[in-house]
C-alpha cells in the first residue's frame, strides 16, 4: 500500500499540499502517483513568480511510461521551485513527500485548502481507483 | 487472464503486474531503469513464457516454411541455427515477426508474439491445409531470457556439467537441445544472452537459482527500453498488417533469392519495391528535454503544420539519458533532405530531433 501521511492535504489528481505557515504551501505528487508513473525521467517545473489559479496545469512530470500534468492545488504565486529535480527526477520516486517536492506557492486565498482532501478521504480515493 | 508458471514468483517479488495480450505479466519489480542498467552492465532475467512456442513436424515442413515465411529457411544449414523472419499476408502486411529454429530435417520450432499467437496459429493451420504437417503449440514449456554481459558466466555457474559445455560453446543465434533443455543464444536486448525453454517445474528452479546468484529480475518495461536501444522492432507498434517489411525497416529480412521461391506476400512486395517511393524507417534522438512517444508526429521545422513522419515507438533511453525513437518518415523531398531540420512538438514547443541509423546501443556501448 502506498504511503499517505496524515498531516498533508491531497487533491483528487494526486498532488499533496503541506502548510508551511505564512500562507506558504509546499506541493508535490503522492507516493501513489509516483508508483503509478514508474521511474521519472523529466520534470517540467513552473516558472518562479508565475501565478496560477487553483486547478491550473502548472507542471509536468514525465516517466519512462507516460507524461502527467500537475495541477496547482491552490491559487497563488510560485515562490520556490525544487531545481534539484531537473537533474535528479528520481528524487520523486525515492522520497515523494520530502526531497521530491515540486514547488512552493504563496496562496492568495489560503481558505482554498479546505476544499482539498484529508488523508482519510485520499486513502479512500486511492482504494476506489485500485479496484 | 493467463498466468505463466512464474506468476507466483513475480507476486512474491512485489512486481507491478500488468495485463499484456491476455497475460498477467510483470512490468517491473521496483525500478525499470535499474533493471535496464542491470542487463546492460551485468545480467538480468525475464519471464517471457507468454510468447508462443510452436513446433512444426513432418516431411514437408521445410517446403511449407519456405512458402509461409518472407525470409528463407534454406539459409539454415546446420541443426540449431535460427533465423528472424516476418510472416506476411498476401498483400504484404506483416502478420507477425518470429524466430524459426532448424532442429531436424522434419522438425522446426517457431517463437511468435503473445498478442498474435492465436491469430498466427489459425493462419499457419489454414496455410498448411495442403501440406503433411503436425502443428503443436508447446504450452508445456516456459521460456526465460537471461541477458547481459555476465549472462554466460552466471548461467554456467548454476547448471550441470554437460549443460555448461553447451552454453559456453553455443554460437550467437544458435540453439541446442539437451534433455528437457532448449537453450538458444538469442535475445531482445542488444546484449549477449540466452533464451531457454523448459518444462514449467525446471524453469521455476532455474529462476530461483539464478536469482540466488544475484541475477536481476526484469519486467516488460525494461524489455521495451532495451529492445528500443538495440533498434529492434516491436510488433504492433513498429509494424502490423497495415505495413509491409519494406515500410518498417525490415527489408533485410526478405529473401528475394531464389526468385522462384513463391512465399506468401512476395508478389505484393515485388510491386511495392518496383514502385519505389517508400517511407524511410529511421532512428531519432531528441535534442532537448522531454520524451518521444508512440504516434507522435514529426515535422519539418520550417512547416510545423504538416507531419512528415510519425514515431512508431519512442521512449526514454536509460543508456543515452535522453529520448529516442524508431520512426517512419513519409516519402518526400523533405524526408530525404538531411539539411532540413526535423522537430517534434512537446508541451507546445518545437524540439529538434536528430535522424540516426539504429541501433542506438550494442553490447553496453552507445554506437550512434
Amino acid at each position: 500500500m502506498s504511503n499517505i501521511p496524515e498531516k498533508l492535504k491531497y487533491t483528487n489528481k494526486h498532488e499533496w499540499v503541506r502548510n508551511d505557515g505564512n500562507n506558504i504551501f509546499c506541493v508535490g505528487i503522492t507516493d501513489h502517483a509516483q508508483e503509478q508513473l514508474g521511474d521519472l525521467v523529466f520534470v517540467e517545473l513552473p516558472g518562479l513568480s508565475a501565478n496560477y489559479e487553483q486547478d491550473d496545469e502548472c507542471a509536468v512530470v514525465e516517466s519512462v511510461k507516460a507524461a502527467s500534468d500537475v495541477f496547482c492545488p491552490i491559487s497563488g504565486e510560485v515562490i520556490e521551485i525544487n531545481s534539484a529535480l531537473e537533474n535528479t527526477p528520481e528524487l520523486i520516486n525515492q522520497d515523494p513527500y520530502a526531497d521530491g517536492w515540486l514547488f512552493k506557492i504563496k496562496a492568495t486565498d489560503p481558505d482554498e485548502i479546505e476544499k482539498l482532501l484529508d488523508a482519510k478521504a485520499y486513502t479512500e480515493l486511492v482504494a476506489a481507483e485500485s479496484i | 487472464m493467463l498466468y505463466t508458471a512464474l506468476y507466483q514468483k513475480h507476486i512474491d517479488l512485489g512486481a507491478r503486474m500488468v495485463p499484456f495480450a491476455d497475460w498477467n505479466m510483470p512490468l517491473h519489480y521496483g525500478s525499470q531503469l535499474e533493471e535496464h542498467h542491470a542487463v546492460r552492465h551485468k545480467v538480468g532475467i525475464f519471464d517471457v513464457s507468454h510468447m508462443a512456442i510452436v513446433d512444426l513436424k513432418g516431411i514437408q515442413v521445410r517446403q511449407f516454411l519456405q512458402y509461409l515465411l518472407a525470409n528463407d529457411i534454406a539459409r539454415l544449414k546446420i541443426p540449431g541455427q535460427a533465423l528472424y523472419s516476418c510472416m506476411l499476408q498476401k498483400q504484404g502486411g506483416v502478420l507477425d515477426d518470429l524466430i524459426v529454429y532448424f532442429l531436424q530435417d522434419d522438425w522446426y520450432r517457431l517463437v511468435v508474439n503473445a498478442a498474435t499467437a492465436k491469430k498466427d496459429l489459425d493462419w499457419i493451420r489454414t496455410q498448411a491445409t495442403n501440406f503433411e504437417l503436425d502443428i503443436q503449440q508447446r504450452t508445456d514449456l516456459a521460456m526465460l531470457a537471461i541477458q547481459g554481459p555476465k549472462a554466460s558466466t552466471t548461467l554456467v555457474s548454476k547448471i550441470s556439467e554437460d549443460l555448461k559445455d553447451i552454453v559456453t560453446n553455443l554460437k550467437y543465434f544458435r540453439a541446442a537441445i539437451h534433455g528437457d533443455w532448449f537453450i538458444s543464444r538469442t535475445g531482445y536486448t542488444g546484449e549477449d544472452g540466452f533464451e531457454i525453454m523448459l518444462p514449467h517445474k525446471i524453469a521455476i528452479d532455474l529462476w530461483d537459482s539464478l536469482l540466488e546468484a544475484g541475477v536481476n529480475p526484469c519486467g516488460l518495461g525494461a524489455r521495451d527500453t532495451l529492445r528500443l536501444e538495440a533498434g529492434m522492432n516491436l510488433y504492433g507498434t513498429d509494424m502490423d498488417t497495415t505495413t509491409t517489411p519494406l515500410e518498417a525497416g525490415l527489408g533485410w529480412t526478405i529473401a528475394w533469392e531464389p526468385q522462384d521461391r513463391k512465399f506468401i506476400g512476395r508478389t505484393s512486395l515485388e510491386t511495392q519495391r518496383a514502385n519505389g517511393n517508400l517511407p524511410k524507417f529511421v532512428g531519432l534522438v531528441l535534442e532537448g528535454r522531454g520524451v518521444l512517444r508512440n504516434q507522435q508526429p514529426i515535422f519539418s521545422k520550417a512547416t510545423p503544420d504538416t507531419p512528415i513522419g510519425i514515431v512508431t515507438s519512442g521512449s526514454f533511453s536509460p543508456t543515452l539519458k535522453c529520448a529516442i525513437a524508431l520512426a517512419r518518415l513519409y516519402p518526400s523531398k523533405i524526408t530525404n533532405n538531411k539539411t532540413i531540420e526535423k522537430v517534434v512538438k512537446i508541451l507546445n514547443r518545437l524540439v529538434p530531433v536528430q535522424v540516426v541509423k539504429p541501433p542506438f546501443v550494442r553490447h553496453g556501448q552507445v554506437i550512434i
